[in-house]
């Protein structure tokens, strides 16, 4: 392997920034001498922190980062426990050949699950190290401390030895005990505790992230900036129409092209060329005649009613207390409330990039995604070679936000080098960002609930009935999982999920379940569905949040009173109460009344979960333009509290930033297509939030609650965005958005229809 | 027939060789002159993740045809500033801890840049509508506004 030094330190002139190893440093991961090797097991301390030579440390991650600052995050956890100072700790994420599957990035738990781990194995290896030093020095370990990798005596400061003195360069060689798994359930701890929160000196404070210099002066090496000698760049070649596959490809079609070529494996085409623009003009060029194919799709416009007609593939009651049939027998008033959710795409900043380079039964990715672990071992599979022979070298790369097409490119990248025994990148073009990502499935949730004559709610049931989230896998660990693996022929293996809202509400009887439908195309579908951000949270938060105002309404009752007269969990109160106190709420029924005849109302709306442990609740305020359909949001205040903060700039960041992606999925996000094939291909047919968006002002409240575990923060927020904007919407104007996006036409039709 | 060209990036001059005249300038920095900053982000100029200056303004380089730079000085992200020396963007973006995953960033900066160039003290307005044609899909929207009235301010 080759390629350029990669690991730069920078120091601002401002002295902010003191150093930073912020770029992936695929290079020096294969070349440097100084490194140590993690022995890749998972029950052996060598395999998460190693002390260097020169007292630097290195941890080892076997997850990534999206965007959300983890190299920072991780590197505090790690530096606290081992009483180094930050600088010091250095993070190696998502190199197969160098970490432990840890699960790649999911479900936010990058801090909660991996970082933790880390944490305990930092402490861990302090113990050790301290015990060394007892020894070496010939006094107590309780006499000890440590300060920035030098343990000293506290009865003699003359006695001293350094982390890298003791052993440098070494391996522990030590136990810990490991819970049988890899991926998200790895769990490893020793026998060291970890630190009582009162002792914390790094974490819960806000150093900058350590990768934003690289970034912000254009220096950061993305997976999309591998250059390997004899590289080849392709193209994907997809259809026009869904479904259809190459039988005839004209070679002479681009023979004017220097270097140009194409490949046809089976029913993946591509094009390849040594220039990268050569390749581009020979995928725009190449004749292809494809087979007849006819989708059938129902267009976006009919796609909710096409999920309300379509079978159910496999119904599931995943929460149910007493017995909602018949506690719904017994209501005095029946209210029921529906909601549509559309398809959604990734659409990530960048379209997927890869490098793959298969040569002697081996094979090597660079790749930004998300899990790297699984990809290699989705590679082996479609390649046909031995897990072990699969390295995947995980770079920063666009922000993939769920499992976008990063493996999709992966795999195209790996199986295209196999065939022509070089290296080969893979650039996807903007179409196949938003036309070929796997998606974010739309649904229709269905909400009923029961009231008795004193109006309190005795029975409640949600049920979702949409596409499963998991038609393609969201590891990529399967040749199944990946479009070149359906080109190719592999087996599918759709599996059948989707999921309820999460909630501490109370009622007698609560039935809480799903209903998954048919894909709309089995194989090599430009609509199969998985994981995007929070994969279910919009879908039914929008549902079951909007639901939850419904309630309040038909009784009268005021949104945050009513939440909290069935919210039995003391953290969800909290949450709500903090967000309702902080934005200064009146307590009032929601329609205010007095703005009917005004062209513009203004409202206020509350939504409110909790995602594993962290605890939400948004309080959005819009302003609706009746005559345009345009509504404003003005403000929002979001509560959160995520137990243990780690970095709370990074962490006010992160929530920040989704709650603007949330505005947009909310506002302006569907993906359309027609009987054919997707018509979303770009900006202008997928539109998103750009920066003339009204955007609102953000109050963040963060509630820190150091004796409690951290949990995640990445998707949990966004999630509530569109509930909290409905709400607010019927809030100004008494009607109910029943239809994500709500865009002008959309919103102006429902106050029109009132 | 290939054709020779110079560009001049970063105040250094670059002969490539091209086989065609009307292939995008973003293609010439990141395959012939190896530079990783500029993205590629949709090739329509819909993005702006491609953002270079050209003699100060900014220029989507996925739609600029390399033949038409002429003497043009191209500056890319890296040209901008350093760590030592950072535009006063860049040390606001810094500031403001702005970016995720900063695949967007060069359309972000670069636009900034060449706004404050041409209008140091931007109203609010204004700094939305220079914005207003760049994707980011982390949301760092309102965070890249609130860097530019900073640096507006330092200036």
């Amino acid at each position: 392997m080759t390629g350029k030094l990669s690991r730069r330190a920078f120091i601002s002139s401002t002295g902010a920034f003191v150093v930073a190893l912020a770029t992936a440093d695929w290079a020096d991961a294969a070349t440097s001498d100084a490194a140590t090797t993690p022995p890749l097991q998972p029950d052996r301390l060598d395999s998460y922190v190693a002390i260097e030579k020169d007292g630097t440390i290195t941890a080892y991650y076997g997850k990534i980062d999206g965007g959300q600052g983890l190299d920072t995050s991780i590197a505090q956890m790690v530096a606290e426990e081992l009483d180094v100072s930050l600088e010091r700790v250095h993070v190696v994420m998502g190199d197969t050949g160098r970490t432990v599957n840890m699960g790649g990035a999911s479900a936010a738990t990058g801090v909660s699950r991996a970082g933790m781990n880390l944490r305990k194995m930092a402490a861990e290896a302090r113990r050790l190290m301290v015990d060394m030093a007892a020894a070496a020095l010939g006094v107590p370990a309780e006499r000890l401390i440590v300060s920035d990798g030098v343990i000293h005596d506290t009865a003699g400061a003359s006695k001293r030895v350094s982390y890298a003195d003791l052993i440098g360069g070494r391996r522990f060689d030590t136990p810990v005990t490991w819970n049988g798994q890899l991926g998200l359930g790895l769990a490893v701890t020793g026998q060291a505790a970890i630190k009582d929160p009162k002792d914390f000196k790094v974490i819960g404070r806000s150093p900058p992230r350590r990768d934003l210099p690289a970034k912000v002066f254009g220096t950061l090496e993305m997976a999309p900036d591998v250059r390997l000698p004899g590289m080849l760049h392709a193209r994907m070649i997809r259809p026009k129409v869904a479904g259809a596959v190459p039988v005839k490809v004209d070679e002479e079609s681009i023979k004017d092209i220097p270097g140009a070529k194409a490949v046809w494996i089976k029913d993946l085409l591509a094009v390849v060329a040594e220039k990268e623009w050569n390749a581009v003009r020979a995928a725009r060029k190449l004749e292809v005649t494809w087979s007849d194919s006819k989708p059938g799709f129902p267009g976006h416009d009919k796609l909710h009613e096409h999920i309300r007609k379509a079978p159910v593939v496999k119904r599931h009651i995943q929460l149910e207390n007493g017995n909602f049939d018949e506690g719904v027998k017994q209501a005095a008033r029946i209210v029921e409330g529906e909601y549509e959710f559309p398809t959604q795409s990734h659409s990530s900043t960048g379209p997927a990039c890869a490098v793959a380079d298969v040569r002697d039964g081996e094979c090597t990715l660079y790749t930004s995604t998300q899990k790297p672990h699984y990809a290699a071992e989705g590679v082996a599979e479609l390649l046909g070679l031995p897990r072990e022979k699969v390295r995947a070298i995980w770079m920063y790369g666009t922000g993939s936000y769920g499992r976008n097409d990063q493996g999709d490119a992966t795999a195209d990248a790996a199986v295209l080098s196999q065939h022509l025994g070089r290296p080969v990148r893979v650039q996807y073009m903007r179409h196949e960002g938003i036309a070929w990502d796997p998606k974010g499935t739309a649904s229709v949730n269905r909400s009923k609930a029961g009231l008795d004559a004193a109006g309190r709610v005795v029975a409640y049931e949600n049920i979702s009935k949409a596409f499963s989230r998991l038609d393609v896998g969201t590891n990529e660990g399967r040749a199944a999982d990946v479009l070149a693996g359906h080109l190719l022929g592999f087996p599918l293996k759709p599996s059948q999920s989707f999921e309820i809202p999460v909630a501490s509400y109370t009622f007698d009887h609560k039935r809480l379940g799903w209903e998954t439908i048919p894909p709309l195309m089995d194989r090599a579908s430009p609509m199969r569905t998985t994981h995007l951000r929070d994969p279910y949270g919009p879908p039914i938060l929008f549902g079951s949040e909007s639901f939850m105002d419904e309630l309040a309404a038909a009784t009268d009752t005021d949104p945050v009173e009513f939440r909290l007269r069935y919210l039995t969990h003391p953290r969800d109160r909290e949450a709500v109460r903090i967000a309702a106190e902080h934005y200064g709420w009146d307590r009032r029924p929601s329609p205010r009344n007095d703005q009917r005849d005004a062209d513009m109302a203004v409202g206020r709306g509350i939504a409110y979960r909790r995602h594993f442990t962290t605890f939400i609740a948004l309080v959005a305020e819009v302003r609706v333009h009746r005559k345009t359909g345009v509504i404003e949001p003005v403000r929002y205040v979001c509560a959160h509290d995520v137990g243990l903060i780690v970095n709370p700039d990074t962490l006010r960041h992160v929530i920040d930033r989704q709650l603007v992606y949330g505005t947009s999925r909310a506002m302006l996000e569907e993906l359309r297509f027609d009987a054919n094939m997707v018509t979303s291909v770009d900006w202008q047919t997928y539109p998103v939030l750009y920066a003339d968006f009204p955007l609102p002002r953000i109050d963040i409240v963060l509630v820190d609650r150091p004796e409690e575990a951290p949990s995640g923060a990445a998707e949990m927020a966004l999630g509530l965005v569109p509930a909290a904007i409905g709400n607010a919407v019927f809030d100004a104007t008494g009607v109910r958005l029943r239809r994500v996006p709500f865009t002008p036409e959309r919103v102006k039709a429902a106050l029109e229809k009132a | 027939m290939a054709r020779h060209l110079t560009l001049t990036v970063n105040g250094k001059a670059h002969a490539i060789e091209v086989d065609d005249p009307d292939m995008p300038l973003l293609y010439a920095l990141r395959d012939d002159l190896g530079l990783s900053n500029p993205r590629f982000g949709c090739g329509l100029g819909q993005c702006g993740a491609c953002t270079v200056h050209i003699d100060g303004r900014p220029v989507r380089s996925c739609l600029t045809p390399v033949s038409a730079i002429g003497d043009g000085k191209i500056t890319t992200l890296a040209g901008l500033g350093t760590p030592q020396q950072p535009h006063p963007i860049q040390k606001a973006w810094l500031e403001e801890q702005v970016s995720q995953c900063a695949y967007c960033i060069n359309g972000w900066i670069m636009t900034a840049a060449a706004l404050l160039a041409e209008k140091p003290h931007p109203t609010d307005e204004e700094i939305k509508d220079a914005l207003s044609t760049l994707i980011c899909r982390c949301g760092t929207h309102g965070a890249a506004i609130r860097a530019v009235k900073r640096a507006a301010q330092a200036v």
